[in-house]
């Protein structure tokens, strides 16, 4: 085995673990300094985080053990999509253990758990966040394949890896299908992360919760996977996007690659952090059944996308 | 052995084994058909002898089943076999009409369907065990044991049998087993009904089929002889492209009712649930697949030159039957109506493989075709391993709580862990989600579906993939439809309005336990363990059963799909896609072990606490959510595919409004299939109409029989003279 691939593979995990709750103080930040408020730091999530792992644990009294386990494999998948997804070199020892395809599907998985421990303790709350997240995320998954085709059509791969050397190394020219294909993974991605207009992660009112109402009864430790689980999901969403349609930069045979790949990410995310806060402060949350309209919309650009594809190239 | 397959006519050269000439004189080598034989030998005699001797019902229930177990055993040992090594075994019985011998035939093809039968078979046996016990005292179980051997043995035959003849009388002999199991708790008219119409619709079915044999026996000798009903002959036929397509046609006809296609799957909502539950396992596990090997049998070998529309038209109703049914199922509140109502989605997903395999090989892409009937025959083999430990677990819910109504259910996690969690397990394949078994064969059908765009036609370019986007929503709905059933059902707390099972009647286990017995347990760890194994070492289970594409399709996958080593299935090259289940659940597996170390490296508190109340006072169970509340914005969006009756009634309060008197809300939801008024009422409306007009001739009285009698015996002579 080459140690190459190793290196880069511990690397990125560990920049993963890092740099997702710095993305979300970003996000945070931004976003303060955009409504005129003082913000609590780049850091603040992190330190939420490690406060979190020392408090008590408090458990319903009717929590079974899926209740418990959840964080664990939420946690689980989001790190094993940390070390596959191509962030910092399309080199990497697991690479091949997923496509982009799979990836989506590890996600669900993750989504699947959250959801039934929110059915778990048996409140009203985690039902009804798990009734509307299931719902979201079935409406998302259609457009989201077809973003996916549409990009595979491109790079005739649907391997991670794979799609960002061949975009990457292509010629630079502005390919409608990608153009579709990015906006609808950008309307995806907001819903699948919770994000305004969708679901307000900031949010704790009974009505307008979805994902913030499944994780309702979690605390201490198991709270604090979760939400580091949810940053990195984002912080995946947003590298995914990057792989698929700003690949440049990512490194690919040699650690020399390496630190030019880390600072071209680090401006890449700024960027992508400040757009989100542009869409979250600009948009107002949507009633949940204008969610599906959303969505469908997402779908349709991707199915454009795929039309222009046939079309156009 | 390798040449064998190619001249499928001239077998005497190539056989080993079995087949002989001489059909007198078998020479009684041992080959899989022998071991196949045993198999159906061993179940003819559970239905016939066992019940016959032994008076005790505890011990029959015990030997047949075990009787059955084994021969399941001898029939996925002899179906390896034959996979593994690509022989054709034939045998010729010295049973049947004069002259028209019943021929029997063992190839790759019917080895995996007789493995895929059997393993369920096997695990649905030793389930049995357990479960049927339940009926001790209460019914007697000799028809169901006798009839569930038979249904067994004939699902065998419907795969060995390599003649029109044959095949037609297992079928309407597996028809008819699983009609007299459906009507098993005949006192109850729901499940009557839900028989008479599984009745009537796999007879309107057998008749298509017959006819579909018909036409090819006819086209491959001509009409005035009989020699055309062995497969043999209707293989080396060449068919014009009409008769082609109307035997095509009749036979997909004949099977999709019998798999559930919608819309011809109304029957299979009623029949499954009402069924007992081990019977319920095999008939969506393994029943509906008896069909599936009937289309890929005509299509692929018996017709085998067909014009790209007919898979296009397979695909369509596949996508149809998968979104289809998934919706439906999530209306459900009923546990085992849910079920049965993704089986239509599953039968659905196959055929989209299947579907996508006719589409590649019409345009000879024979490797992209091979791709999709291996995924399709994966989720063949998938499917009948988490539906028939889905429906175990059910069983086992049923016998548990006496119920199947999930709305009366919830919190059973804490009663009955073992079937919690392989319930779990069952749920989490069928969703589609890594590292388990459902999740490669979709995964399979994915990458079918994105290798389309090298098909030569623009239109297929453009519409296929909105098919992989159904897809996509109809796993995803799976998920959803999950998540609620088994939230309402084992999660949460006690939803009923009486109270929840304890200890007796059923089953000791301590702490107010009511969980099932070893025998049934063992009957659903062993199709977990198979789901697991499925999902985590695909490319074994490709490689071995690449000869069926081999044989059918004249190209394999195995070279590209376990290129890269074992681990990692790579279906047509590395550089495409590729998947390792092996590293997801390993690498999942580890992250969370690590994890709950380091974090359990001191001791920290937990605590356990009521659920916060918001402040009101109690919550109580009613509060919950349920499972007409979860898929409501599901039933929303979707609405206008369902006949929805939403009624709220309000009772104004009487005083004293302090004790009892309030008023109250009820709310009556009616979700109804659609289907059955757009195609089914009209049918049985425009026969009850037929049968009052042919009721006028019957007046009661005698003389007027005697004139009926007298006029056809005037129109005979005149006519016939």
């Amino acid at each position: 085995m080459k140690t190459y691939p190793l290196i880069t593979e511990i690397l990125q995990i560990v920049a993963v673990l890092i740099l997702a709750p710095i993305f979300i103080g970003w996000i945070r930040m931004v976003k303060c300094w955009l409504q005129g408020r003082t913000s609590a730091g780049l850091f603040q999530p992190l330190r939420d985080i490690i406060k979190l792992f020392y408090k008590e644990v408090v458990l319903a009294e009717n929590a079974s053990w899926i209740f418990r386990f959840t964080p664990y494999l939420v946690f689980g998948v989001s790190v094993l999509a940390a070390a596959i997804i191509p962030i910092l070199s399309t080199d990497l020892s697991l690479a091949l253990t997923a496509d982009a395809i799979v990836l989506v599907a590890l996600f669900a998985i993750a989504r699947f758990f959250t959801a039934l421990a929110g059915m778990d303790i048996g409140t009203a709350f985690g039902g009804m966040g798990s009734s509307r997240e299931m719902m979201i995320a079935s409406l998302s998954e259609p457009a989201m394949l077809m973003a996916i085709f549409t990009v595979s059509l491109v790079a005739q791969s649907t391997s991670l890896a794979q799609i960002a050397l061949v975009i990457g190394h292509g010629p630079f020219i502005l390919r409608p299908s990608l153009a579709f294909a990015l906006l609808a993974f950008v309307l995806i991605a907001i819903a699948e992360n919770g994000r305004i207009p969708v679901d307000n992660p900031a949010t704790h009112l009974e009505l307008t919760m979805i994902h913030e109402a499944m994780i309702l009864e979690y605390s201490g430790r198991h709270l604090a996977l979760i939400e580091w689980a949810s940053m990195m999901k984002l912080f995946l969403f947003a590298s995914l996007g990057i792989v698929a349609f700003f690949p440049w930069g990512i490194g690919e045979g040699s650690l020399k690659d390496i630190p030019i790949a880390f600072v071209l990410l680090i401006a890449k995310l700024f960027i992508a952090g400040i757009v989100l806060v542009l869409i979250e402060t600009g948009l107002a949350k949507m009633r949940i059944f204008r969610v599906p309209e959303f969505l469908g919309s997402a779908f349709l650009f991707a199915t454009l996308g795929m039309l222009s594809y046939f079309i156009l190239e | 052995m390798e040449k064998c397959w190619q001249e499928k006519g001239n077998y005497h050269t190539c056989y080993s084994g079995a087949i002989n000439t001489n059909r007198h004189k078998i020479k009684m080598e041992f080959s899989p058909i022998i071991l196949s034989s045993l198999s159906l030998l061993s179940l003819l005699f559970a239905a016939i002898v066992v019940p016959l001797v032994i008076s005790s019902q505890r011990l029959l229930i015990a030997i047949s089943f075990s009787l059955t177990a084994v021969a399941s055993l001898l029939a996925v040992a002899a179906g390896c076999w034959v996979v593994g090594s690509g022989l054709i075994n034939k045998l010729i019985l010295p049973l049947g009409l004069p002259n028209l011998p019943f021929h029997l035939r063992l190839d790759p093809l019917s080895g995996f369907f007789l493995t895929v039968i059997g393993l369920l078979g096997f695990f649905v046996s030793i389930y049995s065990i357990g479960y049927v016990k339940g009926f001790l005292g209460k019914r007697s179980v000799t028809p169901l044991v006798i009839f569930y051997s038979l249904f067994m043995a004939s699902m065998f035959l419907v795969v060995l049998a390599d003649d029109a003849f044959f095949f037609l009388i297992s079928w309407e002999v597996m028809a008819l087993a699983s009609y007299f199991l459906v009507m098993f708790e005949d006192e109850k008219t729901e499940n009557r009904r839900a028989a008479f119409l599984y009745l009537v619709v796999a007879h309107v079915g057998a008749i298509a089929i017959l006819l579909s044999f018909g036409v090819m026996a006819g086209l491959a000798t001509g009409f005035e002889t009989f020699n055309g009903y062995t497969f043999d002959a209707m293989r080396e036929a060449k068919f014009s492209s009409g008769w082609a397509t109307v035997a095509f046609f009749l036979a997909f006809f004949g099977f999709a009712a019998k798999a559930g296609v919608v819309p011809l799957h109304v029957w299979l909502p009623e029949a499954h649930p009402v069924a007992p539950s081990n019977v319920s396992a095999l008939m969506s596990g393994v029943m509906l697949k008896t069909a599936i090997y009937g289309i890929i049998r005509i299509t692929f070998d018996l017709i085998h030159v067909f014009p790209w529309w007919w898979g296009a038209i397979v695909l369509f109703l596949g996508l149809i039957s998968t979104v289809m049914g998934v919706l439906y199922a999530l209306m459900q509140h009923d546990l085992k109506r849910l079920l049965a109502y993704h089986s239509v989605e599953n039968i659905g997903i196959i055929l989209i493989g299947i579907g996508l395999a006719m589409i590649f090989t019409s345009f000879n892409l024979p490797i992209l075709a091979a791709l999709a009937l291996i995924a399709g025959l994966y989720h063949t083999l998938n499917h009948a391993m988490f539906k028939g430990l889905l429906f175990m677990g059910a069983g086992a819910v049923l016998h548990a709580t006496k119920e199947r109504n999930m709305e009366e259910m919830g919190g059973l996690i804490h009663k009955m862990p073992w079937t919690a969690a392989l319930f779990l397990i069952g749920c989490i394949s069928i969703s589609a989600l890594p590292p388990f078994n459902g999740f490669v064969s979709e995964w399979l059908t994915f990458q079918a579906f994105l290798l389309t765009p090298a098909l030569p036609n623009a239109l297929l370019n453009l519409l296929i993939p909105l098919g992989a986007a159904l897809l996509a929503l109809a796993a995803a709905l799976a998920a959803a439809c999950f998540v609620k059933a088994y939230g309402v059902t084992f999660l949460g707390h006690w939803r009923g309005h009486h109270n929840p099972p304890s200890a007796p009647p059923f089953m000791k286990g301590g702490k107010g336990g009511v969980e099932v017995d070893w025998f049934m347990r063992i009957g659903m760890i062993l199709p977990a363990i198979a789901c697991l194994g499925l999902g985590v070492f695909p490319t074994f289970f490709i490689q071995w059963m690449d000869i069926i594409p081999e044989q059918l399709l004249g190209s394999k996958i195995a070279a590209s799909a376990g290129a890269f080593g074992w681990m990692w299935l790579t279906p047509v090259s590395h550089e495409r896609a590729s998947y390792s289940g092996f590293i997801v659940f390993l690498g999942i597996l580890s992250v969370v072990a690590v994890v709950y170390l380091l974090l359990h490296t001191r001791r920290t508190a937990v605590r356990r606490a009521p659920i916060w109340d918001c402040g009101f006072g109690k919550l109580t169970n009613r509060m919950q959510y349920t499972a007409t509340s979860f898929s409501m914005p599901i039933r929303r969006i979707f609405g206008f595919l369902f006949n929805i009756k939403e009624q709220v009634r309000i009772t104004p309060p009487v005083p004293p409004f302090n004790k009892g008197g309030g008023g109250g809300l009820h709310y009556h939801l009616r979700v109804r299939d659609r289907f059955w008024n757009l195609f089914y009422q009209p049918v049985a409306d425009a026969s009850f109409w037929v049968s009052r007009q042919f009721g006028r001739l019957q007046q009661g009285r005698i003389h007027i029989y005697l004139v009926y009698s007298f006029i056809t015996i005037i129109v005979l002579l005149v006519f016939l003279r």
